[in-house]
């Protein structure tokens, strides 16, 4: 068990590096001067200058590269070639809101997407589960900012109940907090929800015809046990992994949904650099997703071991 | 598990109606999905000859109206007809998901026609594939038009691109398990030249999942095109697209959510007739995938 997680942690590593190398000649790569590029159509040569100078790119490639991965090793992501502030620092400040709208939504969307899961395949072919997948083929269907949109002309136009946007840290009051952050965790949510859902139903339906679902009913166990008990253990190995490969689909929807919903995250701060060619940002940016993305893939590995036991490397 | 007979209600009976899988099997989902589809892509070709108006003659008298007889859906910020210019959005948006599904099938076929029979190559490719996918997408695909430039075929690279991966895994899985077969055995014990055994014996196990995975391909790339315009890192903002459209409808939401919603409602009529008939191929073209529904 302590073997598998260690040689699970040291998987990622290649993962990682090659994730920095891909990054790296991602800029270096690109046919034409980068920093004319980054630069746009108007800049000055001395403007080009400052920029091929602060991302290095005067050096050789292979001495690029080592200087890169080194301030990378110590934590120096570069510097902003608009603010020139450090993007480390700016992503510090960012990055708070993005992580409670991230952390409320996937606990909103687990809570919804398992049990309608389980109504699903538990009702199956019937209305209500084909009105869980009806639900899910459009939350895949909708661009997640026009669920938005649709949200806050409903509940904040038309109904009045909650403000159009912005944000309001949990610090200054968790009434105000979640007033402010329901709408866009409900709206990141639905598409997570859509997947949750739809892998819950499948996963549920080849467990509810076992053999021991059968006998367990058999026996007399009520309804409900055999189904969260039982089968929802049995089914949950597969719901675990789309949980955490539909986290990139969740960091997308947090770039779109910060800006509808003008919350000062790190989507926010990915979209201003969109528009600002400030693409140390946007480096910082695939670099830190992506982290999260195979630290986060490797919790939920780790944790099948916990959900079936029967689970050894 | 069979439940008991419920009542049914009127709203019960529309949902049960709308979907979904005992419908595809009988055929009406996909029926209507791809009349839909159709009926977008005729519009989408037919542009010039429906839309009313051209789509970037700006007005600056008939700013943000309602809908009137001259214009059907009313106009935006810059008196521009928003009837032809969702019609002429669709054009671009099904370029990109067609073309992106198109390239990255191809391009990912290949690899994975290699990654799969050549046991070096696999390895390598592989790790390459791995670190791709481990980059969200969007955040890819941003990057990469940011560093191209906001051109019709920076996008379609930059949506096409992130997708290569999840194709490269597909077939070089069908095409594991397909190499050791008896009939492939049979082809390299007869010398048959690698090509060959690789275009003419394992490629066709391929098209199947292809065909399926491709029609997943082209809505999420129409889905993705509309986030990056929408983003303002997609198509440059002179071209319409259904993103680009809803991009500078942001700003005018609260006086006039049309903007926002004409686009929206053709986008996603368009990609969900496109999941739907996705499904249904797989449905036909899937055998284990049938025997677990049913």
């Amino acid at each position: 068990m302590l073997g598998y997680i260690i040689r699970r942690i040291l998987a990622v590593i290649p993962v990682i590096v090659s994730v920095a190398v891909f990054v790296f000649l991602l800029l270096r790569l690109t046919p034409g001067d980068p920093a004319a590029i980054i630069a746009g159509d108007m800049a000055t040569p001395e403007q080009l200058e400052r920029i091929r100078r602060s991302l290095g790119l005067t050096e050789p490639l292979h001495v690029q590269f080592i200087t890169w991965v080194g301030l990378l090793l110590q934590g120096d992501l570069g510097t902003s070639l608009i603010s020139n502030t450090p993007v480390t620092r700016m992503i510090g400040q960012r990055i708070w809101p993005t992580i409670n709208i991230a952390l409320l939504t996937i606990t909103l969307s687990v809570l919804i997407a398992v049990p309608l899961g389980v109504l699903a395949a538990w009702r199956h072919r019937t209305w209500s589960d084909y009105a869980v997948m009806t639900f899910s083929v459009l939350g895949f269907s909708i661009p997640v900012f026009v669920i938005g949109y649709i949200f806050i002309q409903i509940f904040s136009i038309e109904l009045r109940w909650l403000p159009v946007q912005g944000y309001s840290p949990p610090s200054q009051g968790f009434g105000r907090f979640l007033s402010r952050a329901i709408l866009p965790c409900l709206t990141l949510a639905t598409i997570y929800v859509a997947l949750i859902a739809r892998m819950t139903r499948a996963s549920m339906l080849e467990v509810l015809g076992e053999d021991f679902i059968r006998t367990a009913r058999a026996k007399g166990v009520k309804e409900r046990v055999v189904l969260f008990r039982h089968a929802l253990r049995n089914a949950a190995v597969p719901i675990m992994t789309i949980i955490g490969t539909g986290f990139a689909l969740l960091i997308g929807g947090v770039v779109v949904t910060e800006s509808v919903f003008n919350i000062p995250g790190l989507g926010r701060l990915t979209v201003d650099a969109i528009l600002a060619r400030d693409y140390p940002v946007i480096q910082a940016m695939i670099l830190l997703t992506s982290a999260m993305y195979v630290l986060i893939n490797l919790i939920i590995d780790i944790s099948y071991t916990f959900f079936d036991p029967r689970i050894r490397y | 598990m069979t439940a008991a007979p419920q009542p049914v209600s009127g709203l019960q009976w529309l949902l049960g109606a709308l979907s979904l899988p005992q419908r595809w099997r009988s055929g009406v989902g996909p029926i209507i999905a791809a009349i839909v589809l159709v009926v977008i892509v005729l519009t989408a070709i037919f542009a010039p000859l429906i839309a009313p108006h051209d789509p970037l003659t700006m007005n600056s008298v008939q700013r943000l109206k309602g809908p009137s007889d001259i214009y059907p859906l009313g106009t935006d910020a810059y008196g521009r007809d928003l009837f032809s210019r969702t019609i002429y959005g669709g054009r671009v948006s099904l370029l990109i998901g067609i073309g992106a599904a198109f390239t990255s099938v191809i391009i990912g076929l290949l690899i994975g026609l290699v990654s799969g029979f050549f046991r070096l190559a696999d390895a390598i490719i592989m790790r390459i594939m791995d670190s791709m996918m481990a980059i969200p997408s969007i955040l890819l695909a941003i990057a990469l038009v940011s560093l191209n430039g906001p051109s019709l075929w920076s996008v379609l690279a930059a949506i096409t691109i992130p997708e290569v991966p999840r194709v490269v895994r597909l077939v070089r899985s069908v095409v594991l398990s397909a190499r050791e077969e008896p009939y492939v055995e049979a082809a390299i014990t007869l010398g048959t030249s690698m090509p060959k055994i690789l275009l003419r014996h394992l490629m066709p196990n391929t098209l199947a999942p292809l065909t399926v995975q491709g029609t997943y391909i082209c809505a999420s790339a129409i889905l993705t095109e509309a986030l990056l315009s929408f983003l303002g890192a997609g198509v440059s903002t002179e071209i319409p697209t259904w993103g680009n459209i809803m991009a500078e409808g942001r700003v005018y939401f609260q006086i006039k959510p049309s903007l926002i919603f004409w686009p929206g409602l053709m986008l996603s009529l368009c990609i969900l007739s496109i999941n739907l008939l996705g499904d249904a191929a797989r449905d036909v073209l899937d055998p284990r995938f049938k025997k677990r529904e049913a």
